[in-house]
C-alpha cells in the first residue's frame, strides 16, 4: 500500500511530502518531495548588494537566524579579508548560542508533541520567550533579527540587557531539569526514542549529515571545533557525542547541547570586552548614525555603502558554522562587481533529510514520525 | 604560494595529465580538473588511507556565462582524518554531461539532483536524476545568468493538471 504523508501534516514540521509504501506496518520504501517553499534564495542574492543579502538570511531556517546571518557575514569578510573587533565578536558568539538554545527548544517541544508528550511544548516555549524577548531588545526582531552586519553588528546591547541574560543563564540548568524529568527516564519515551531510526557511522558520514544529527551517531565532528571561527577557541565547551546512533542518541545529544551552550553564553558574558561592535573599514562598515546627521564625510559614505555597496576582489571563499541543525555553509563567488556572482548555501537539513529513508526503511510507519522528528529539519532551509 | 597541500600533491603524481590548476584563496585550496576524471580522481581521494576525504560537505554549480565552457560544479570534500577541505573543480560546457559520484558518497544523491534541476547539468549513473526543488514538466533551470528573475508570467499561480 502507499500511503501519502504531507505536505500539510503536523508532524513533517512544515511543508515535507513523504510517499510511504507499505508491507502491512513496515516500510518498504520511503520517497520524500521537497521544494514547497522553494523562494529561490540563491537566485535573489544575486541580483543584491552583499549588505542586502543579509535579510534573506533570516528567513533560510527561521529558527536559527542569529546562526545563518553569522555564517554569511563571516563568509563575506573572509571574501574581504577584514577583522571584527573584538566585542562584536563575543556578542555574535553570545547570540549564536542564545539561538540555539531557543532552536533546540523549538525541537524538543515539537518533537515531544509529534511522539505524544504534550506538556513539554509549552515550557519550551515559556523559555524561548525569554530568548525572543532578548532578541527584541537587541535587535528589534524576534523571529528574524537581521542582527549581524558586515564588520560587526548593528547594535551594542542596550542597558539591563545584560542582566537579563544573565538571569535566563542562571534559571536555565533548572528548567533543564524540568524536562528531563518530564522525558529522559520515561518508559513511554524509551519505547518511542530508543533503538528507532538507527544509523551507523560510517553512513552517517557518506550521506553528509552534521551537526547533533550525525554526533548522535558517534562522530565528534563539530566546525565550532574542527574550524574555530568568531573566537570559539576562546570558550571552553565539550562536544557530547551518542554511540547507537538512535533517536534516543540524537535527544541526548541535543539537551546536552543546550547545556553547553548556556555555558558558553556565560562565559561570554564574564568575558565580554569593552570596545567598538562594528569594524572601522570605510568601504564596508556604515558610519554611526550620529555622525551620519552631523558630518558630511560619514552622510557620503552612508549613502554610497547603502545604495552602491563594495567591491570584493576577485575569487571565492567557503565557510562553514555550525548552526542549530549542522554546517550551515556559505559559498560565495565575486567576480569583483558590488554583487555575488554567486552564492550557495549548503543546507544542514537538506543532506539530514536525505538520509531518512535509510533511517527508516524496514521499521514501522510510526517510527517514521520520531525519526523525523529526530533529525530536527527546517523546510525553509532545505528548499531556500 | 605556502606549503603545498599533500593531496594537491598526491593528485599532481597520481593524475599528472588531469590537474590543470591549483590555486589558493584565502587558504582555501582550489583545485581544477579535467571533467572526464571526475570520478577516478574522487574515488582516490576517498579512498587513498593518507587523504581519506570521507565527507562530501557540498556540490554545487556555478554558471559563468558568457564564458566558455559555461559551468563549473564545484566538489567540497572534507577529509576528519587531516582535519582539512579541499575544492574540487570541473568546467562542463552547455548540454554536456559529468559523471556522477554517487556512488561514492550518497550524500551526491540529493545534491547533484540540486544541480541538475537548477542548471541543466546532466550526471552520468546518477540513479534517480530527476528535478527536486521545482515540479516535474517545469520549463528552464533557474539558477542559469540566462533565467530572468522576474519574467511576464511570474504573477500567474501554478495549477497542476488532476
Amino acid at each position: 500500500m502507499t500511503i501519502n504523508m504531507g505536505p500539510q501534516h503536523p508532524a513533517t514540521h512544515g511543508v515535507l511530502r513523504l510517499v510511504l509504501e507499505l508491507d502491512g506496518e513496515v516500510i518498504v520504501k520511503v520517497v520524500p518531495h521537497i521544494g514547497h517553499l522553494h523562494r529561490g534564495v540563491e537566485k535573489l542574492a544575486e541580483s543584491k548588494t552583499y549588505h542586502q543579502v543579509i535579510p534573506l538570511t533570516d528567513r533560510l531556517d527561521y529558527t536559527n537566524a542569529m546562526g545563518n546571518n553569522l555564517g554569511y557575514v563571516l563568509a563575506v569578510e573572509k571574501l574581504l579579508g577584514i577583522d571584527v573587533p573584538k566585542r562584536a565578536q563575543y556578542l555574535r558568539v553570545m547570540m549564536t548560542e542564545l539561538q540555539r538554545i531557543a532552536a533546540h527548544l523549538i525541537w524538543l517541544g515539537t518533537h515531544a508533541l509529534d511522539i505524544g508528550a504534550m506538556t513539554l511544548l509549552f515550557y519550551n516555549f515559556r523559555e524561548r520567550e525569554d530568548i525572543l524577548r532578548i532578541f527584541e531588545e537587541v535587535s528589534g526582531g524576534r523571529l528574524t533579527p537581521t542582527y549581524m552586519r558586515i564588520g560587526g553588528v548593528s547594535k551594542d546591547l542596550p542597558d539591563g540587557v545584560e542582566e537579563e541574560i544573565k538571569a535566563f543563564v542562571e534559571a536555565f540548568p533548572g528548567h533543564m531539569k524540568e524536562y528531563e524529568t518530564l522525558l529522559t527516564k520515561n518508559v513511554i519515551w524509551l519505547k518511542r526514542t530508543k533503538g528507532v531510526g538507527i544509523i551507523s557511522k560510517e553512513d552517517a558520514i557518506n550521506w553528509g549529515m552534521t551537526g547533533p544529527s550525525l554526533r548522535g551517531s558517534g562522530v565528534k565532528y563539530d566546525v565550532r571545533k574542527a574550524f574555530p571561527y568568531s573566537g570559539y577557541e576562546e570558550f571552553d565547551f565539550d562536544i557530547p557525542i551518542g554511540s547507537v546512533g538512535d533517536v534516543y542518541d540524537r535527544y541526548i545529544v541535543r539537551l546536552r547541547e543546550m547545556e553547553w551552550s548556556n555555558a558558553i553564553v556565560e562565559q561570554a558574558l564574564e568575558k565580554l570586552p569593552k570596545g567598538p561592535i562594528l569594524s572601522d573599514n570605510p568601504w564596508v562598515a556604515l558610519p554611526p548614525k550620529d555622525n551620519v546627521l552631523t558630518d558630511i564625510d560619514a552622510l557620503i559614505r552612508q549613502f554610497k555603502i547603502a545604495s552602491e555597496g563594495f567591491h570584493p576582489p576577485k575569487g571565492e571563499v567557503y565557510v562553514g558554522v555550525e548552526a542549530s541543525k549542522g554546517e550551515l555553509g556559505y559559498y560565495l563567488v565575486s567576480d569583483g562587481s558590488n554583487r555575488p556572482l554567486r552564492m550557495r548555501i549548503r543546507p544542514p537539513s537538506f543532506l539530514n533529510l536525505s538520509a531518512l529513508p535509510k533511517m527508516v526503511e524496514g521499521s514501522l510507519i510510526a517510527d517514521v514520525i520520531s525519526a523525523i522528528g529526530s533529525i530536527d529539519i527546517v523546510l525553509g532551509e532545505i528548499d531556500r | 604560494m605556502a606549503e603545498i597541500n599533500l593531496a594537491v600533491k598526491k593528485l599532481q603524481e597520481k593524475f599528472p595529465a588531469s590537474v590543470l590548476e591549483v590555486k589558493t584563496f584565502r587558504d582555501e585550496v582550489n583545485v581544477t580538473v579535467q571533467k572526464g576524471d571526475i570520478f577516478e580522481i574522487c574515488k582516490f581521494l576517498y579512498s587513498d588511507p593518507d587523504l581519506q576525504y570521507q565527507m562530501l560537505t557540498d556540490l554545487c554549480g556555478v554558471d559563468y556565462f558568457p564564458t566558455q565552457p559555461r559551468f563549473e560544479v564545484v566538489y567540497l570534500l572534507y577529509s576528519m582524518k587531516n582535519n582539512e577541505r579541499l575544492r574540487l573543480k570541473a568546467k562542463v560546457g552547455d548540454g554536456e554531461a559529468i559523471l556522477s559520484v554517487e556512488s561514492i558518497w550518497k550524500a551526491a544523491d540529493w545534491l547533484e539532483r540540486e544541480v541538475y534541476d537548477l542548471f541543466g547539468i546532466h550526471f552520468v549513473n546518477h540513479p534517480d536524476l530527476r528535478r527536486i526543488l521545482l515540479w516535474d514538466g517545469y520549463e528552464g533551470h533557474p539558477l542559469r545568468k540566462d533565467f530572468p528573475v522576474e519574467g511576464p508570467d511570474f504573477d500567474k499561480p501554478f495549477v497542476p493538471e488532476v
